[in-house]
C-alpha cells in the first residue's frame, strides 16, 4: 500500500490497484418514539419492555407512520443538498428471523423519501464531494442473544420497529482516510440538524461497506463485495483494507471476484463469506399494503427548510470570513456542532483569536485527557472568555493564566475570582517595576558590566530575575521597556 | 318467550330492551340457550356464555338505553381479536391465542351496549368459500344439512341464519360476507375499503379486507353498519369520510335513481334460476321507478385471477409472522429454521398453505413483474372499469353468486371451481367498493340465492337504500326448519 499524493494504492508485482468504496450508513433516527409504534427509543432499558403489541407483530396490528421521524428523515435529505421525493413509499423486505417478528420490515425499496444529494470532505489536498444515491427510512429489527442461556437464543425486541435511515453513498469514495472523513462529515451534519446522535457505541451509526478493486486507470468498476455492519470507524477502515488486499490477492493470482457479502471478523482482522449472490435472499420486496404511499407537499418541504440551521459547510465559511480564522482552524471548530457552539459563546465576549487558541489547544488537550465531551467541559465558556479577557487586557499573563486554567479545571471556578484570592494580578505600575528592576541591577554589577560591554544575551538573565523576585507577576512587556531605558 | 326472543330481529329486539318489555339477560340468555341446542352446527368456536350473562345483568342493573345496541347479544367472526376472549383465525396456528387487546370494530360494537357472546367458526384466515378449511371443523348450513353455509364467514352466517346470534359481523376479502350471507338467505355488507377499521382483525390480504355486518334485514345491516363505522387513527388506510346514520336515513325511495347492468356477468353456464332472479330484481327496480342502464365492465374476466395474484400475495407476507417465535402454536425443532418448518407444517391448513406457496412464487424475483406488478396494473383498470360506469349510473346490480350453496365436500378436491364462487363478489374487492348482498329467491331445491347491490365508492346509503327497495318487494322468507335441534 502506498500513500503517495492522497492516493490510496495497492501496488502487486507493479500493478497499481485502486480501492473503490461505498457505504450504506445506517443511521438511527433521533426520535422520542419508534418508526411505526408509540414505544420510546432509549437505550440501555431491560430487555422487553419497550415494546408495543405493533413491534411484536401480534395478529391484527397495523403500522402508523410517525410523522417526527418523516420530518427528521427530510431535514437530513437537506442537510445532504439531496432531492426531497414528494412521493415515497414503504414496502415489505420480507424474510425469517428471529428478532423480526412480522417475518419482514418495513423498509423503502424503489421509491425512497430522499433521492441524490452530496456531501463535501475537507481533504489535505482539497474538497471531495461524495455523491449520495437515497436515503431511506427503514424499521430496525430486534436483537438475538447467543450467549446467555446456553441451549437457546433470547430475544430482545427494544429496538424491534426503531427508525433507521439508510444513507447510500455512490461508491465515490477511494481512501480510508476519506471513509473516516466521510463517515464523520455525516455524522457532524445529523448531529448539527439533531436527526441522529451519532453515537457508535450505543449502535445508533452503523454501516455496510461496498469494495472493489480495479487497476489503475481501467474506468469500469470491479465485482463488489459487501461487508455487513461494521460499527466504527477503525473496523470499517481495517475490514476494507483487508478485503481490497484479499481481492488485489485473488486478481493477481489469475482469479475473479465473486460478488458476495461478507462478515468483518474484528476478532481476527479479516472478512469471511456470509453468503453468495446466488445464495442472496430473495425479499420480495412489496409495497406495504397496511401504509399509503407518502405523500409531502411543497409546503411542508419549505417549512421544513426554515428550520433548518446553519450546517458545517456554512458555518466554516462565516467562521473564515467573519473571524478571520484559518481554514483549518475553522473545520476543526466546526466539525462538531458543541464546539462551535462553545466557540461561538466564548468568542461572543472575548477576543477571537484568544478563543481559537485556548480553546483549541488547552481545552482540547484537557478534553483528551478526561476523554470527556465539550458538553462535559469542566470549564465554562464563560469562565474561559473571562480568562481570555484578563489575559486581553493586561490584568495577567499568558503563563500565570494557564495556572489559573489549571485551578478552574476543578470545579469551574471564576477566573477573576481566583487572581483575586491567590494574588495573580499582573505588576504594572512602573513605580513598583522600577524598584524591583532598581533592586536586581544593585545586586548585580558584575553582569550590568558585561552586558554594557557588549554581552546582549544577558539582557534574558536581568528580565528573568525581575520575574522571578515578582513571583511572575511582573508584567513582561513593561519590565522590557523599563529595563532596557536602564540599561542603556 | 323463549323462543319467540330468538324470532325478533335486531332492531325488535333494541326496541323491546329500550321499552322495557325484555331485559337484556332474557335476550342473552334466549340466544344462548338456542346456541346450546345448536352445537350440531358448529357455528362456533368459542362460547363467552357466563361472561355474557353476567355482562347482561350488569347492564340490565343499570340499563343505558341512548346506546345503539343496549345489552344486545352477539356472537362474532373468529377473526376480530377480542381482549380475554380466544380468538384462532379458525387455525391450529392460533388454537390457544387470547389478545389483551381488543379490534376497533368490536370494540364499537362493546360501546354501544353489545355483549359478545362467543367467536364464530370461520376458513383457516379466511381463506376459503365454504367454512370447509377451518381447523375448527365444518360447518352446517341451517337451510339443509350437510350444505355448507359458504364461507369464509360461515360460522357467522349459519350463526345468524339459525338464529343463535341476532346480528353478526364478518369480514369480506372477495367475497367472505356476501357468499355465505347469499347462501345463507342472510343480508351481508361489504362496506367500501376504508370505512372499516383493520384494527385487531388477523389479517388476510390487507388491501383488500374490510368488516361488515351480516344481518336478518336491511334494517338491522344499516344499524350495525353505522355502529361499525368509525374513523380511526390506528389504522392508516382508515378514512375519515362523514359517516351518516344509515338507519335513520334508510328510505325505499329509489325513485329516478340509475341502475346498472353489467353484460359481462351474465357468464356462460350460469344456471337459469339465477338469470331469473336477476331479471326479478330489474323488475322491481323499474316499477319503482328505477332506471336500468346496460354497462360495460369489460375487464371483469381478469378480476379473479387477478384476485388470487394479489391476495395471496399479501396473505404470503402477512401470516409470515406466524413463527412459533412469539406466540400461538411452536413445533419443538433441531434449530431455528426447523422449528420454523416444523411449526408452520403443523399450524397452517392446506389451503393456507398452498396460498401462501402461490403468493411467496408471484412475488419472487424474476416472476414479480409477470405476476404481482401486473396483477396490480389490471386491479387498476378493473377499478377504471366502475368509475366509468359511474359516471352513468348511481349502483350496479347483479347475482351475488354464480349458484346456490354446495354438498359439504362437493368441492373440496377442486380449489378452482370452489374460487369460481366469488367470481361476482371479487371484484368489487379490488376495486374497494361497497355492495351488499340480500337474500332474493330460492332455487329448485329450495336453497336461498342472492342479488348483489354494488355503490360507489363511501355510498353505502344508496345501496342500503336500494336493497330496502328491493326487500320490500321480494318479501324472501327463509324456510329453515330446526332440524338439528332434536
Amino acid at each position: 500500500m502506498s500513500k503517495n499524493n492522497g492516493e490510496y494504492l495497492i501496488i502487486r508485482n507493479d500493478n497499481k490497484y485502486e480501492v473503490i468504496i461505498g457505504l450504506e450508513v445506517h443511521a438511527q433516527v433521533l426520535s422520542e418514539s419508534k418508526l411505526f409504534s408509540t414505544s420510546s427509543t432509549k437505550f440501555g432499558s431491560e430487555p422487553n419492555t419497550q415494546v408495543s403489541l405493533v413491534d411484536a407483530a401480534f395478529p391484527g396490528m397495523l403500522p402508523v407512520i410517525n410523522e417526527h421521524c418523516i420530518k427528521q428523515a427530510v431535514k437530513t435529505g437537506i442537510g445532504l443538498k439531496a432531492k426531497i421525493n414528494k412521493r415515497s413509499i414503504f414496502d415489505r423486505k420480507n424474510y425469517f428471523y428471529a428478532d423480526l417478528p412480522q417475518g419482514y420490515q418495513i423498509s423503502q425499496y424503489k421509491d425512497p423519501i430522499v433521492g441524490e444529494g452530496s456531501v463535501t470532505l475537507d481533504m489535505p489536498n482539497g474538497e471531495k464531494n461524495i455523491g449520495i444515491e437515497r436515503l431511506h427510512l427503514e424499521q430496525d429489527a430486534g436483537k438475538s442473544i447467543h450467549d446467555i442461556d446456553p441451549q437457546n437464543t433470547l430475544v430482545d425486541l427494544n429496538r424491534s420497529g426503531v427508525a433507521l435511515m439508510e444513507i447510500v453513498s455512490k461508491p465515490d469514495l477511494r481512501s480510508l482516510d476519506e471513509v473516516n472523513a466521510y463517515i464523520k462529515k455525516l455524522r457532524s451534519i445529523m448531529r448539527y440538524l439533531g436527526t441522529c446522535d451519532g453515537n457508535m457505541q450505543e449502535g445508533s451509526l452503523r454501516a455496510d461497506v461496498n469494495v472493489s478493486v480495479r487497476k489503475k486507470g481501467d474506468k469500469k468498476l470491479g465485482t463488489r463485495c459487501e461487508i455487513k455492519n461494521v460499527n466504527s470507524i477503525k473496523f470499517m477502515q481495517m475490514a476494507i483494507d483487508f478485503e481490497a488486499n484479499r481481492q488485489v490477492d485473488v486478481i493477481e493470482e489469475g482469479g475473479s471476484i465473486d460478488q458476495e457479502t461478507r462478515l468483518f471478523d474484528t476478532k481476527k482482522n479479516e472478512t469471511r463469506s456470509m453468503r453468495s449472490k446466488e445464495d442472496a435472499h430473495d425479499y420480495r420486496y412489496f409495497p406495504d399494503p397496511d401504509l399509503l404511499p407518502l405523500e409531502l407537499n411543497d409546503n411542508y418541504i419549505d417549512q421544513i427548510k426554515k428550520d433548518i440551521p446553519e450546517l458545517p459547510d456554512e458555518k466554516k465559511k462565516r467562521f473564515i470570513e467573519k473571524f478571520k480564522l484559518s481554514p483549518y482552524e475553522a473545520n476543526i471548530l466546526v466539525s462538531d456542532i458543541e464546539i462551535s457552539k462553545y466557540f461561538e459563546e466564548v468568542s461572543k465576549n472575548s477576543d477571537v483569536k484568544l478563543a481559537t487558541n485556548w480553546i483549541t489547544g488547552e481545552l482540547f488537550a484537557l478534553l483528551n485527557e478526561k476523554n470527556i465531551e465539550i458538553t462535559e467541559s469542566p470549564i465554562s465558556s464563560k469562565n474561559l472568555s473571562k480568562l481570555i479577557n484578563l489575559i486581553k487586557d493586561g490584568t495577567i499573563s499568558g503563563k500565570i493564566a494557564k495556572s489559573v486554567f489549571e485551578i478552574m479545571r476543578d470545579g469551574d471556578k471564576d477566573p477573576i475570582t481566583i487572581v483575586e484570592e491567590k494574588g495573580l494580578k499582573q505588576q504594572s505600575d512602573p513605580k513598583e517595576l522600577e524598584n524591583l528592576i532598581n533592586k536586581v541591577i544593585t545586586e548585580n554589577p558584575k553582569n550590568v558590566e558585561a552586558y554594557k560591554s557588549g554581552k546582549d544575551k544577558l539582557f534574558g538573565f536581568f528580565v528573568g530575575q525581575v520575574m522571578k523576585n515578582s513571583n511572575g507577576k511582573a508584567n513582561p512587556k513593561l519590565v522590557n521597556e523599563i529595563l532596557k531605558k536602564k540599561l542603556n | 318467550m323463549m323462543s319467540n326472543i330468538t324470532d325478533l330481529k335486531l332492531v325488535e329486539l333494541v326496541d323491546k330492551i329500550k321499552k322495557k318489555e325484555l331485559s337484556s339477560t332474557e335476550v342473552t340468555i334466549a340466544f344462548i340457550e338456542r346456541s346450546k341446542k345448536s352445537k350440531k352446527l358448529n357455528s362456533y368456536i368459542s362460547e363467552n356464555y357466563e361472561n355474557a350473562i353476567k355482562k347482561a345483568k350488569i347492564f340490565d342493573q343499570k340499563p343505558d338505553f341512548k346506546k345503539k345496541l343496549p345489552g344486545i347479544p352477539i356472537a362474532v367472526k373468529d377473526l376480530f381479536c377480542t381482549k380475554n376472549i380466544r380468538t384462532t383465525a379458525g387455525s391450529k396456528i392460533l388454537e390457544n391465542f387470547v389478545p389483551t387487546y381488543e379490534s376497533t370494530v368490536t370494540q364499537n360494537i362493546l360501546d354501544e351496549g353489545g355483549i359478545v357472546i362467543g367467536k364464530l367458526n370461520c376458513d383457516e384466515f379466511a381463506m376459503g368459500s365454504s367454512n370447509e378449511t377451518s381447523y375448527f371443523g365444518n360447518v352446517q348450513n341451517p337451510v339443509s344439512e350437510n350444505l355448507v353455509p359458504g364461507g369464509s364467514s360461515g360460522g357467522s352466517s349459519s350463526a345468524l341464519a339459525a338464529k343463535l346470534t341476532p346480528a353478526t359481523i364478518g369480514t369480506d376479502t372477495g367475497g367472505s360476507i356476501r357468499q355465505p350471507a347469499s347462501f345463507t338467505g342472510t343480508v351481508g355488507l361489504k362496506p367500501t375499503y376504508g370505512s372499516c377499521s383493520r384494527y385487531g382483525i388477523v389479517a388476510f390480504a390487507s388491501s383488500l379486507d374490510q368488516a361488515g355486518p351480516m344481518t336478518h334485514d336491511v334494517k338491522d345491516c344499516s344499524l350495525m353498519f353505522e355502529i361499525m363505522s368509525t374513523y380511526d387513527t390506528k389504522d392508516s388506510t382508515s378514512v375519515d369520510f362523514k359517516r351518516k346514520n344509515y338507519l335513520t336515513n334508510l328510505n325505499e325511495n329509489i325513485k329516478g335513481k340509475k341502475i346498472g347492468i353489467p353484460k359481462e356477468y351474465r357468464v356462460d353456464g350460469m344456471p337459469k334460476e339465477i338469470d331469473e332472479l336477476w331479471e326479478k330484481g330489474i323488475k322491481i327496480i323499474k316499477e319503482n321507478g328505477g332506471q336500468i342502464i346496460e354497462i360495460s365492465l369489460p375487464n371483469t374476466n381478469y378480476a379473479l385471477p387477478t384476485y388470487y395474484i394479489v391476495a395471496p400475495a399479501e396473505a404470503s407476507s402477512n401470516l409470515a409472522r406466524y413463527d412459533g417465535v412469539k406466540y400461538g402454536f411452536r413445533s419443538k425443532g433441531e434449530n431455528l429454521i426447523d422449528m420454523y418448518e416444523k411449526t408452520r407444517s403443523e399450524g397452517f391448513g392446506d389451503e393456507v398453505k398452498r396460498r401462501i406457496m402461490i403468493g411467496t412464487y408471484v412475488l419472487s424475483s424474476g416472476y414479480y413483474d409477470a405476476y404481482y406488478l401486473k396483477a396490480q396494473k389490471v386491479r387498476r383498470l378493473i377499478k377504471n372499469d366502475f368509475d366509468e360506469a359511474y359516471k352513468k349510473v348511481d349502483a350496479i346490480l347483479t347475482p351475488s353468486t354464480p349458484s346456490s350453496a354446495f354438498k359439504i365436500g362437493e368441492k373440496l378436491n377442486d380449489p378452482v371451481s370452489m374460487y369460481l364462487n366469488d367470481i361476482f363478489t371479487v371484484p368489487i374487492n379490488l376495486a374497494g367498493l361497497p355492495a351488499i348482498s340480500i337474500p332474493a329467491g330460492h332455487d329448485k331445491k329450495g336453497y336461498p340465492l342472492g342479488l348483489q347491490v354494488i355503490g360507489k365508492a363511501f355510498d353505502e346509503q344508496s345501496i342500503l337504500n336500494i336493497a330496502f327497495a328491493l326487500e320490500k318487494n321480494i318479501s324472501f322468507k327463509n324456510n329453515i326448519t330446526d332440524w338439528w335441534i332434536k
